[in-house]
């Protein structure tokens, strides 16, 4: 192991320069994890399935002969739906159960999911390619893709209307409304199943987003989903729930994180350190809280 | 213990002494229910008994498979150069050299990963509910994806197990391992047992109750809790040590730490029968590998497609269990005094 990292500046330019644009990223799908855990109290495992859901509609859009970055309009239209019907089928009969059950509940449909997209999509490794060429900064020295640019870009957009969206219009008051205290919203008639199910649509909306950038920016895989579910529920427990500039912070400490270990443990290693991230942050939490005699709720 | 009970005892050992030579062709598979049946049973005195729902003991299967193969190898000849060289290609275990390294291995792999349990159950015991629940599926994952990076232990191409040795061909090695898994079966299913007759279950029943009530009527949970983790990860330890041998073949992701399949079948197997009760583990492991034999044969490629499905399904629908809804119709039988009164003025409630 050679830490090149530490010779080249360059290379830490470059590491930090992907690593904010992989957060930005991170961050929307984050953002919807603590929409639906703040609203409906429920964990989605399946948060990073529908990524990839997400990502192989503008990944198919592209075999269509359609700009992939259309995607990025076409994929939450139709994941909203998608999550419109999770929602019917399964999330609202466990909303008011155990979280465990939630949890376990989303397990089998991240494990349908996957198999049902290894079925429809076969088990390569695809990119939508959007040829957007790239930038060259610092003398040819740092190499940025223009999809990376443009995919952060399109996530910041994404999340200040959302945040708008959430302040101003109707049915975001009722969203903070039932996160507050659902009972008091729906004594004063908030229709809080419909609420429920908005939410969802949104959250799954917004992995449909961020799965079509992933699609132009990354590569997607049908079995790549769970990585993306640890690293949104990292983010949130890090930042806590409803804190968005915190998502957002936590999001590309989280990307410069993991291109710091690509670097220096390599690639192979690289979903293990995420994974192994999120045990040294609860173990750490665990033990700073437990000083005062309380625990993480 | 009555009568009727020791009756069942002996029966059920009876026939898990006969059954390999009564179902010759299903040695292999009766093997894999006996691993099954541990794992469901340990998995219960953390999720059933303690309230402590765990996505995690999948790492001490692995943990275990990956220690008892390795020295297994390890005893004998270089593991490097074995794993390098696939295996049995370069190296002959004789006779005599199989069994003490499976003997070394299970015991390294039962108590390897019972210090582990030690050592992570301190750190992250004090998380609770679903943050215990992420970190252990976090801890399950990247042991999966660490290994699979480790060059000794074949890294991502696999490590293969020591080939039974050349004495009485198949037979014999399917006799080998279905006596090993069901005798580790019985060792855990007395252990279990006995520690269900004792005060530790209660203390374990009331931290899934009330932990904070718990710990102001003085007991010290996180003692317990630990030991509780350790107990199952000794027999998890073992189970993946006999499996590794069973399967012949451990990849990281694949088989050892097979998030994916056996560490969901384990949480699935106990939710089936009914969690926090000695019984349903070992009926719901039994049901669910019957269900599982036939999704794998019959809808081969659409299993996990199945398997999703019945996750859902069981989930939603019968969280309590097989033993729950027994319990449910028949709480006389389970030592429960029902208030007849009460009760019909429930019936009549719903």
């Amino acid at each position: 192991m050679d830490f090149l990292v530490f010779q080249y500046p360059m290379i830490t330019i470059q590491a930090c320069l992907d690593g904010l644009l992989l957060g930005i990223l991170f961050a929307l799908i984050a953002y919807g994890m603590a929409l639906q855990w703040g609203v409906m109290n429920i964990i989605n495992i399946a948060q990073g399935d529908l990524v990839i859901l997400g990502g192989y509609i503008a990944y198919f859009m592209y075999l269509y002969g359609i700009h992939p970055a259309w995607g990025v309009i076409v994929s939450p239209i139709i994941m909203y739906f998608v999550g419109i019907a999770i929602y019917k089928l399964v999330i609202n009969k466990v909303v008011d159960r155990d979280l465990f059950i939630s949890i376990l509940a989303t397990f089998g449909i991240s494990i349908l999911f996957m198999q049902l997209m290894n079925f429809a999509f076969g088990a390569d490794v695809v990119l939508a390619n959007s040829g957007y060429g790239t930038t060259m900064l610092f003398d040819n020295n740092v190499v940025l893709p223009n999809s990376k640019i443009f995919s952060a870009f399109i996530s910041i957009i994404f999340a200040i209307c959302l945040v708008v969206y959430m302040k101003r219009s109707k049915l975001g008051r009722a969203i903070r409304a039932t996160a507050q205290n659902a009972r008091a919203a729906k004594i004063l008639g908030v229709d809080t199943e419909k609420v429920y199910a908005a939410t969802f649509g949104i959250n799954a909306a917004l992995c449909g987003v961020a799965g079509a950038l992933i699609s132009i920016t990354f590569t997607i895989h049908p079995y790549m989903g769970l990585p993306y579910t640890i690293r949104s529920f990292m983010i949130v427990i890090v930042a806590g729930l409803g804190n968005l500039p915190g998502v957002a912070m936590s999001g590309m400490g989280l990307g410069i994180f993991e291109e710091f270990a690509d670097y220096i443990l390599g690639t192979e290693f690289r979903i293990g350190s995420v994974f192994l991230l999120l045990v040294l942050i609860l173990v750490y939490r665990r033990f700073k809280l437990s000083r005062k005699r309380e625990y993480l709720k | 213990m009555n009568k009727n009970s020791w009756i069942l005892y002996i029966g059920i050992l009876v026939f898990g002494l006969v059954a390999p030579f009564i179902f010759p062709a299903f040695k292999v598979q009766l093997s894999i229910l006996c691993v099954l049946i541990v794992l469901a049973t340990t998995w219960n005195i953390q999720g059933g008994e303690m309230g402590y729902n765990t996505f995690g003991n999948i790492l001490f299967y692995g943990l275990g498979m990956y220690l008892c193969a390795s020295v297994q190898v390890g005893m004998f000849f270089p593991l490097a150069e074995w794993t390098e060289s696939g295996g049995e290609k370069t190296f002959v275990h004789t006779p005599s050299q199989f069994f003490q390294g499976m003997a070394a291995g299970l015991v390294v792999a039962a108590v390897v990963p019972t210090i582990v349990a030690g050592l992570i159950g301190y750190a992250i015991l004090g998380l609770r509910g679903h943050y215990f629940a992420i970190c252990t599926l976090g801890l399950g994952v990247a042991a999966g994806e660490i290994s699979g990076g480790i060059e000794i232990i074949g890294a991502g191409q696999g490590f293969t197990t020591p080939p039974f040795p050349n004495i009485g061909g198949l037979e014999a090695r399917g006799e080998f391992f279905y006596f090993l898994s069901f005798g580790a079966l019985v060792l855990t299913f007395i252990a279990v047992r006995a520690i269900y007759t004792t005060r530790f279950r209660l203390i374990l029943n009331a931290i899934r109750d009330n932990e904070d009530k718990a710990e102001a009527m003085g007991i010290e949970t996180m003692k317990y809790k630990i030991t509780g983790w350790m107990i199952s990860a000794f027999f998890c330890g073992l189970a993946g040590g006999i499996m590794g041998g069973l399967v012949g073949y451990i990849d990281s992701t694949d088989v050892a730490f097979d998030g994916r399949e056996m560490g969901v079948f384990m949480v699935l197997m106990a939710i089936l029968g009914g969690k926090g009760t000695l019984w349903g583990p070992i009926i719901g492991a039994t049901l669910f590998h019957f269900f599982k034999e036939g999704f794998w044969t019959f809808f081969l490629g659409w299993q996990y497609v199945a398997l999703g499905v019945l996750i859902v399904v069981i989930v939603i629908y019968f969280p309590e269990g097989l033993m729950g809804w027994l319990r449910e119709k028949y709480p006389e039988r389970f030592g429960e005094v029902v208030d007849e009164a009460d009760r019909k003025a429930q019936v009549e409630l719903k």
